[in-house]
C-alpha cells in the first residue's frame, strides 16, 4: 500500500499539533517516524488511524483520498496500529483479542472458537510471530504480547502498519526478535511506519526517515547516508551538544548503605533480589537498565513507598528500613518520582500547596495542626522564581500547568529543602531539552553541595552524563556500580545480561 | 478468577481451615450436647398442594448424633485444609462445609419437631427470583461498565407499573410487560446520565433510588389509594410442566411454580450463553474491560452501553413484577424493602457472573426462607438477627476474606473518546 | 552484540521518551511552548472575570436552575395524580386550557401550602430548623468522606448506631445529674455512629472493600439488629410487643428552645459543629492532608501522607457526626427508640451533601433547604392533600439536575466551561 499525507493539519486549544503535514510511504517499506516528546507524532497517527479527524489536509491510498470517520474505516483500509499502549482486553485469550471485532461465529452470534483459534495459529505460522492462541493476554510477557497486537492488526489484513514506540518496553533480544518480524513484514509487500525517538534504532531498521519538529515535518532522510548527529539536530532544530559541567568532587562519608534488600512485586516473586548499594556525600550513583527490571520497585523500597521483604537500609548509619514515607522525607531524603502527573502533584491543588505537599504540616507551614498561608506563600513565591516556574500565580492549579513547568514543581520542592539523599527516577522523562539540561545542571549542584545522589534512567545517555560511578539492574540484581568511565558498550552488555567479566573484557 | 498468589494462599489456607475448625467446635458444642435422646423429623412432602404425586417418606433422624457426625466431618476437612489445603478448590470446599453446619444448625433449632424441608427450599426458589434478576441486571450493566446502584428503584419502578397495569387491563402478562418497561425506562435514565451527561454512576444509581422511591410512594398515596381497583392486579398461578411436575421432591421445588420464576431461571441461563459464548457478549466485555481497545476495533463503545443498561433495566424489570404479580398481589410503598441491594450483594459475590449469581441469589434466599421457617419452628433464635446474613456474607466478599473480587477494569469510568 | 539503544559517542542529548500516550496527544509540550510565549487568557483574567466565569459556567447558577427544572417536573407530577387536572385532561384537545389552568392551580396551591408550612410563621420555622438538625449534621457526614474521595451511603446504620447507643444511655443509665447523664449520652450517640463509621474504613484500608457496598450492608444489619434490640427485655417498653424502647430518662432529654415548639438545643450543637467541621476541612493539616488524599492518592502518598489513615478517619467522624444526628434525635425529639426512627436521615444526607457540593457552607444551607422542604411538605399534606412523598421526589430531582451539570447545561442551553466526568465511580475494588 502506498500512503499519501497531503497538507494535514491538526490544532487543539491553542496548539497547533500538526501543521500542515505531507508524508509519503512507499509500498513495501520501513518508514522512520522521529520526532522529540510532544512533536506530533502520536496525533499525526491517531489522524491516520481514525482516531481524530485532520482540520485540514487530506490522505491519500494509493492515489485514492480517503475519510476516516473511526478506526473502523482505517481498518477497512488496511492501516493497522500498534499502540504503545496495547489495545489488549487482558482478561481474554490470545484468540478472542486477535478476532475482537472479526469474530468467527457459527450462526446465532454463537462464537466458533476453534475456527478462531485455528485461524490465529495460522497467521502466527506464516509470519512467524509464535503465540499460544489460548493464553490469557495478561499471563504473557510484553514481548509476546505486542507479537498479538501485531497479529491483531495482520488478521484484519493490514496493509500499513503503524508500529508506535515499540521498544520502549522490549529488551534487547525481543527487540531483535521484532526487527526481525519486522524485516519479514517488508518482504511481503507491507508498509511499516516505525515511532521511536532512539536514532540507533531507526539507522538499524528503517528505509527512510521523516523528522518531525513543533507539528512540522522539517526533513526527510536516508539512513544510510545520515550521521546521528545530523539527525539529533534536525529533531531538535538547533545544533546539540551535551556537557555537562561536573567537576570532580572528593566524596564523603556513605549517606546511603543498602545491604541485600528484596523487594515482591504484586504476584510475590522477588523484583528486587538482594541488592547491596553504597552512595556517600558528594557523588551521583546512576543506574542503568531496561525498564522492568526491579529499578522502578528499588527506588519505592529505598524512598519507603514500598515495605521490603528481606535486607536493611541504613541512612547515615541509622538503620531506616522499617521507616515510613513520612520519616524518610522528613529524615533528608528527597525523591522525584517516575510518574510525576500521578505521584508528583495534586492536580486541583495550587501550585503553592504543591509546593509544600510533603512538608504539609510541618514547619513553617504549619503549627498544632493550623496551616499558616502566609508561610506557604512566602516559600511558594521564592520557589516560582528560583526555579522559573511559569505560572500566573502561586494560586494557579498545578494540574493546569504545563506538563514540564508542573514537572518543575516536583523538582524545586524537593531541591529547596536540605536533602542527604536524592532519588531520581527518570528525572527528564517527557522533558523538552531545554530543561533537560536545566534539571541535570540542578542535579549536579545537588551533589556538589555534598548530597548523595541516585540516578535512575532508562537513557543510557543520561546516565553516562551524569554518574560518578554506574551500575545496571538485570532481572532484580545491581551488577556494580563501578567508576566512571564504562564504556558505553559495556553499559549496554550488561544492560542485556552480560557478567561484568564479559562486559568490561569485551570493550576494554 | 483467583490470583492468589503462593504466601497469600498459605495464609488464605489457614484461615480457611481455622474457621472450619470453629464451626466444626460450635456444631459440636452446642448443636450435640443437651439433646440426647432427641430427634428432627424432615418433612419431604408438599405439606400445601395437592399430594397428586407420589409422597416420601418423612426423614426422622437423632439430633445428638448427627450433629457430632457433622462436627466430625467438618473438624476432619477443616483440620486437611488448614495443613495441606485444598487450592483452587477451596472456596468450594468451604462452601460445602458451611453447608454441612447449616444442615446441623436446623437437625438442632428443629429438634423434637417437624421441618418442612420442601416449603423451605420452595421458599428459597421463590425469594430468589428478584434477587437472581436483579443480580442479572448488575452483571449486564457492570460488564459493560457502568456501576448499577439503582436495582432497588428498577425494583420498585416496575413493581408499581406491573401492578397499575395488570389491575387496569386485567391481564398479568400486560403488567409483566408494563413491568419491563418501567425497569427499561429506569435503565435508560442510569443509562443517559452516566453514558451521555457522565455524571457520577454512583450518585445517579443513589439518587434513582430515591426517585423511584419517592414517585412510586407518591403515586401510591395520590392514586392507588383512592383508587383501589387501579392496585388489585391480577396474579401469576403456578403452572405445573407436565411429567417434570410429578416426579416426588424436585417436581414441587422446580416445576411447580408460577411463570416468574421460570423466566428467572430462563434468563439467568440465556445471559450466561450470550454472555460468554456468543459475539455480543465478547463485545459487551470488551466494552466493560477495555472500552479503548474495542474502540480501535471499530466496536461502539457506547451504543454497546446503553443497550446493556436498557437491557439490565429490563430484565430487573421482571424482578419487579414478581413483587405485584407474584409475591404479595397488590403494590405498597418500599415494598422491595432492600432486595434491589441484597441483588448488587449477589452480583458480587456471584462474580459478575449469572450463573454465580443465581448461586448466590438462592443462599441469600434460603437465608430470608429458613427466618420464616424459624419463626415457625418458635426455636428463641431470633429471626431477626438471621437476615443479616446476607449482608454479613457480602461484606466478607468485598473485603476479599473469602477470596479475591475482580471486577470489570472499566467499570464505572464513563469512555471519553478523545 | 552492539549496544541496543542510545546514539554513539557523540554529544547527542538523551532524548525524552515519548511518554505521551494515545491519550494523551502531544499537547503538553506543544502546550509548553504557547505558554512559553505568551500566558493563555483564561489564566491571566482578574478576580471579576473569573468570578463571572465560575458563576455562569457552575455551581450557583446551575443549581438554581436544578431546582427550577426538579420544581416544574414536580408540578407536572402534582397536576397529572389530580382527579380534576386528569379529568379536564379527557378533553385536553377540545378545551387546552381548562387543563393547563387546572394544572396551574392544583401545584400552585400545594407548593403555595409546601411555602407557608416551611416559612409561614414561628411554628413553622421551629418545624424547619428542628428538620433540619440532622440533615445538616447526616449531609456533613457525607461531605466529609467525599472529600477524601469516598462516598458514604452509610449514614442511616450511622445514624441507627448513635441513636441506639445515646437512647441506651438515656435510659439504662439512671440517677445522674442533667449536667452530666445528657452530655454523657450525647457523646455515647457520637461513639456509636463513629464506631460504625471505622468498620468501613477500617475495612476499605486494610482490604481495599469498597466503601459503597459495605455502608450499604451496614445499613441493613443496622436495621435489623435494631429490631432485635427492641424485641429484647432489656430495650423492649414493658407491656408493649411492637418495637419501641423504653423512655429516655428526664435528664437525657436534650430540651427545647422555645416553649410549645419542637425546635430543641440541637440546634446549637449543629451550629458548633458546622463550625467545627469548617475549620477542620478548610484551615487545619487534617482537612488538607484529606482533601489531597481524596485528589490524588498516589501523590497524597508519595508526599508522605497516610491515605490508610484519612481513610478511617474520614469515615469515623462522618459516622460520628450522623452519629450525633441520630442521638439528636432520640435524646431531643421521640425521647424513645423506636422500629425505624431514622426514616431515611441518611439518605437524605446523601442529597443534602451533593446539593451542597460537598462544601460544608453548603452543605448547612442544603440541610435548610431540603429541612424547610420536609417541614412545608407535612404542611401541604394537611393542607391540599397532596402527598408528602412529593418532597423526596423533588429532593430526588433536584440532585439529578445538579450531579449530572451537563444536563442542566444542556437544557438551558449554558455553555460548558470544561469536561462534567463522574470522579466518584472507581468500581466496587477490593
Amino acid at each position: 500500500m502506498k500512503l499519501e499525507l497531503r497538507g494535514i493539519t491538526k490544532r487543539f486549544p491553542g496548539v497547533v499539533a500538526n501543521d500542515a503535514v505531507d508524508l509519503v510511504i512507499e509500498e513495501g517499506e520501513i518508514h522512520g517516524l522521529l520526532g522529540e516528546n510532544g512533536a506530533g507524532k502520536s496525533t499525526l497517527m491517531n489522524i491516520l488511524y481514525g482516531l481524530y479527524t485532520a482540520d485540514e489536509g487530506e490522505v491519500l491510498i494509493d492515489g485514492e483520498p480517503v475519510t476516516f470517520a473511526g478506526p473502523g474505516d482505517a481498518i477497512d483500509a488496511g492501516i493497522g496500529m500498534v499502540h504503545q499502549h496495547f489495545m489488549l482486553v487482558p482478561v481474554f485469550t490470545v484468540a478472542e483479542n486477535i478476532t475482537l471485532g472479526v469474530e468467527h461465529t457459527k450462526g446465532l452470534g454463537l462464537l466458533d472458537r476453534r475456527s478462531a483459534e485455528a485461524e490465529v495459529h495460522r497467521l502466527s505460522e506464516e509470519f512467524g510471530l509464535p503465540v499460544d492462541p489460548h493464553a490469557v493476554v495478561e499471563d504473557l510477557p510484553v514481548g509476546v504480547q505486542q507479537r498479538v497486537e501485531i497479529l491483531k492488526a495482520l488478521h484484519r489484513e493490514a496493509r500499513l502498519l503503524i508500529l508506535d514506540e515499540p521498544t520502549a518496553v522490549l529488551t534487547p533480544q525481543e527487540t531483535e526478535d521484532l526487527f526481525r518480524a519486522m524485516r519479514s513484514l517488508k518482504e511481503s509487500g507491507r508498509s511499516i511506519v516505525f515511532i521511536s525517538h532512539k536514532l540507533k534504532e531507526h539507522k538499524a531498521i528503517v528505509d527512510r526517515i521523516s523528522v518531525l519538529r513543533r507539528g512540522r515535518i522539517v526533513g526527510t532522510a536516508d539512513p544510510a547516508t545520515t550521521s546521528e548527529q545530523e539527525l539529533a539536530n534536525l529533531m531538535v532544530g538547533r545544533p546539540v551538544g551535551l556537557t555537562v559541567d561536573k567537576a570532580d568532587r572528593e566524596t564523603g562519608e556513605a549517606v546511603l548503605a543498602v545491604r541485600g534488600i528484596t523487594v515482591l512485586d504484586a504476584r510475590g516473586k522477588p523484583a528486587v533480589d538482594g541488592v547491596d548499594l553504597d552512595v556517600h556525600r558528594g557523588e551521583i550513583v546512576a543506574i542503568a537498565g531496561v525498564e522492568g527490571n526491579g529499578q522502578t520497585e528499588l527506588v519505592r523500597a529505598i524512598t519507603g513507598l514500598d515495605p521490603v521483604a528481606g535486607g536493611t537500609i541504613e541512612l547515615l548509619g541509622r538503620d531506616v528500613t522499617a521507616f515510613g514515607r513520612k520519616e524518610l522525607l522528613r529524615a533528608g531524603v528527597g525523591h522525584i518520582p517516575e510518574d510525576r502527573n500521578r505521584e508528583g502533584i495534586v492536580g486541583d491543588f495550587t501550585v503553592a500547596e504543591n509546593l509544600v505537599l510533603p512538608m504539609w504540616d510541618a514547619a513553617p507551614f504549619a503549627e498544632r495542626g493550623r496551616r499558616r498561608f502566609g508561610a506557604i506563600a512566602e516559600v511558594a513565591e521564592r520557589e516560582v522564581d528560583d526555579f522559573d516556574i511559569r505560572t500566573p500565580s502561586i494560586h494557579t492549579t498545578a494540574g493546569s500547568l504545563s506538563g514540564g513547568n508542573a514537572q518543575k514543581v516536583v523538582v524545586a520542592r524537593e531541591f529547596a529543602r536540605p536533602l542527604d539523599l536524592l532519588v531520581a527516577a527518570q528525572p527528564t522523562r517527557g522533558v523538552d531539552v531545554g530543561s533537560i539540561e536545566y534539571i541535570h545542571r540542578r542535579i549536579v549542584d545537588k551533589r556538589n553541595e555534598g548530597a548523595a545522589v541516585v540516578i535512575v534512567s532508562s537513557e543510557l545517555d543520561e546516565v553516562l552524563a551524569l554518574a560518578d560511578r554506574v551500575a545496571v539492574m538485570f532481572h532484580g540484581r545491581l551488577v556494580g556500580p563501578f567508576p566512571m568511565p564504562v564504556s558505553r558498550e559495556a553499559v549496554g552488555l550488561l544492560m542485556a545480561g552480560a557478567t561484568p567479566d564479559e562486559a568490561m573484557g569485551a570493550t576494554r | 478468577m483467583t490470583t492468589a498468589t503462593p504466601p497469600d494462599l498459605d495464609r488464605r489456607n489457614r484461615r480457611f481451615g481455622i474457621f472450619a475448625l470453629v464451626l466444626a467446635a460450635i456444631a459440636g458444642a452446642v448443636f450435640a450436647t443437651g439433646t440426647a435422646g432427641v430427634a428432627t423429623t424432615f418433612q419431604l412432602n408438599d405439606v400445601f398442594g395437592e399430594p397428586a404425586y407420589a409422597t416420601l417418606p418423612a426423614v426422622v433422624v437423632p439430633v445428638a448424633p448427627t450433629a457430632l457426625f457433622l462436627a466430625l466431618v467438618i473438624a476432619g476437612v477443616g483440620l486437611y485444609q488448614a495443613v495441606r489445603g485444598f487450592g483452587d478448590r477451596a472456596t468450594i470446599v468451604i462452601s460445602v462445609l458451611l453447608g454441612l453446619f447449616v444442615l446441623a444448625f436446623l437437625v438442632w433449632a428443629a429438634r423434637g419437631q417437624q421441618l418442612q424441608v420442601l416449603a423451605l427450599l420452595r421458599g428459597t426458589m421463590r425469594a430468589a427470583v428478584p434477587l437472581a434478576l436483579g443480580a442479572l441486571s448488575g452483571v449486564l450493566c457492570e460488564r459493560a461498565g457502568v456501576i448499577n446502584i439503582a436495582i432497588e428503584g428498577q425494583f420498585l419502578a416496575a413493581a408499581f407499573t406491573a401492578a397499575l397495569v395488570s389491575s387496569a387491563t386485567g391481564s398479568p402478562w400486560l403488567g409483566l410487560v408494563g413491568g419491563i418497561l418501567a425497569g427499561g425506562l429506569v435503565g435508560a435514565l442510569l443509562a443517559v446520565l452516566s453514558i451521555r451527561y457522565r455524571a457520577d454512576q454512583i450518585v445517579v444509581g443513589v439518587v434513582l433510588i430515591v426517585l423511584a422511591t419517592g414517585v412510586t410512594s407518591f403515586l401510591t398515596s395520590q392514586l392507588l389509594v383512592p383508587n383501589p381497583g387501579l392496585n388489585a392486579p391480577d396474579r401469576f398461578g403456578a403452572v405445573t410442566v407436565p411429567v417434570l411436575g410429578d416426579i416426588p421432591l424436585i417436581g414441587p421445588l422446580l416445576f411447580r411454580h408460577s411463570v416468574t420464576v421460570y423466566l428467572m431461571l430462563l434468563a439467568v441461563v440465556v445471559v450466561q450463553i450470550a454472555l460468554f459464548r456468543t459475539r455480543w457478549g465478547l463485545r459487551l466485555r470488551a466494552v466493560g474491560e477495555h472500552p479503548k481497545a474495542a474502540d480501535t476495533v471499530g466496536i461502539r463503545v457506547l451504543a454497546t452501553r446503553y443497550r446493556a443498561v436498557i437491557l439490565g433495566g429490563m430484565v430487573a424489570g421482571i424482578g419487579g413484577a414478581y413483587f405485584t404479580l407474584d409475591a404479595a398481589g397488590q403494590f405498597s410503598r418500599e415494598m422491595s424493602g432492600g432486595r434491589g441491594f441484597i441483588a448488587l450483594a449477589a452480583m458480587l459475590v456471584g462474580r459478575y457472573s449469572p450463573a454465580g449469581a443465581l448461586g448466590a441469589a438462592l443462599i441469600f434466599g434460603f437465608a430470608d426462607a429458613l427466618s420464616t421457617s424459624l419463626q415457625i419452628l418458635n426455636v428463641g433464635i431470633p429471626s431477626t438477627l438471621l437476615l443479616t446474613a446476607p449482608y454479613v456474607v457480602t461484606i466478607l466478599v468485598v473485603a476479599g476474606l473469602v477470596g479475591r473480587l475482580r471486577m470489570p477494569a472499566a467499570d464505572g469510568q464513563p469512555y471519553v473518546k478523545e | 552484540m552492539t549496544t541496543p539503544e542510545g546514539p554513539d559517542e557523540r554529544q547527542v542529548p538523551p532524548p525524552s521518551p515519548d511518554a505521551a500516550s494515545a491519550d494523551e496527544p502531544e499537547v503538553r509540550g506543544a502546550e509548553e511552548r504557547d505558554r512559553e510565549h505568551a500566558a493563555p487568557v483564561h489564566a491571566a483574567a482578574g478576580p471579576m472575570e473569573r468570578f463571572v466565569a465560575a458563576v455562569t459556567g457552575t455551581s450557583v447558577v446551575v443549581t438554581i436552575l436544578a431546582f427550577v427544572s426538579a420544581m416544574v417536573v414536580g408540578a407536572l407530577f402534582i397536576a397529572l395524580s389530580e382527579e380534576a387536572v386528569r379529568e379536564s385532561m379527557g378533553y385536553f384537545l377540545a378545551r387546552p386550557g381548562d387543563a393547563l389552568s387546572a394544572a396551574w392551580s392544583v401545584s400552585a396551591e400545594a407548593y403555595g401550602a409546601l411555602f407557608r408550612g416551611a416559612v409561614g410563621g414561628a411554628y413553622q420555622l421551629s418545624e424547619t430548623g428542628t428538620a433540619a438538625i440532622p440533615l445538616i449534621l447526616t449531609g456533613l457526614a457525607v461531605a466529609i468522606p467525599l472529600r477524601a474521595g469516598m462516598f458514604n451511603i452509610g449514614g442511616e446504620g450511622q445514624v441507627i448506631a448513635g441513636g441506639v447507643v445515646a437512647g441506651f444511655v438515656g435510659f439504662a443509665v439512671t440517677g445522674l445529674p442533667f449536667l452530666v447523664h445528657l452530655p454523657l449520652a450525647i457523646l455515647a450517640g457520637i461513639l456509636g455512629g463513629a464506631a460504625y463509621g471505622f468498620l468501613p474504613g477500617i475495612l476499605k484500608a486494610r482490604t481495599g472493600a469498597h466503601e459503597v457496598i459495605t455502608t450499604i450492608m451496614l445499613n441493613n444489619i443496622a436495621i435489623y439488629v435494631t429490631d432485635y434490640l427492641l424485641s429484647t427485655d432489656r430495650f423492649r417498653l414493658e407491656g408493649r410487643s411492637d418495637p419501641i424502647s423504653k423512655t429516655v430518662e428526664a435528664s437525657a432529654v436534650l430540651p427545647r428552645i422555645f416553649a410549645g415548639l419542637r425546635l430543641h438545643w440541637g440546634l446549637l450543637l449543629v451550629v458548633v459543629v458546622a463550625v467545627a467541621i469548617w475549620w477542620l476541612l478548610e484551615r487545619s493539616t487534617f482537612g488538607f492532608e484529606l482533601t489531597a488524599v481524596g485528589k490524588n492518592p498516589d501523590a497524597a502518598r508519595a508526599a508522605g501522607m497516610s491515605t490508610g489513615r484519612m481513610i478511617v478517619l474520614g469515615l469515623t467522624l462522618a459516622g460520628a457526626l450522623a452519629g450525633l444526628a441520630g442521638g439528636a434525635q432520640i435524646l431531643g425529639l421521640q425521647q424513645r427508640i423506636t422500629g425505624g426512627f431514622s426514616g431515611g436521615l441518611g439518605f437524605d444526607g446523601i442529597t443534602v451533601a451533593l446539593l451542597g457540593r460537598g462544601s460544608v457552607g453548603g452543605t448547612v444551607a442544603a440541610g435548610v433547604l431540603f429541612g424547610a422542604l420536609k417541614a412545608g411538605g407535612r404542611s401541604m399534606q394537611g393542607a391540599t392533600g397532596t402527598s408528602l412523598d412529593l418532597v423526596v421526589v423533588l429532593q430526588a430531582l433536584i440532585i439529578l439536575f445538579v450531579a449530572a451539570p451537563a444536563l442542566v447545561r444542556a437544557i438551558f442551553r449554558i455553555r460548558a466551561q470544561g469536561p462534567a466526568t463522574g470522579e466518584l465511580a472507581k468500581g466496587w475494588g477490593a
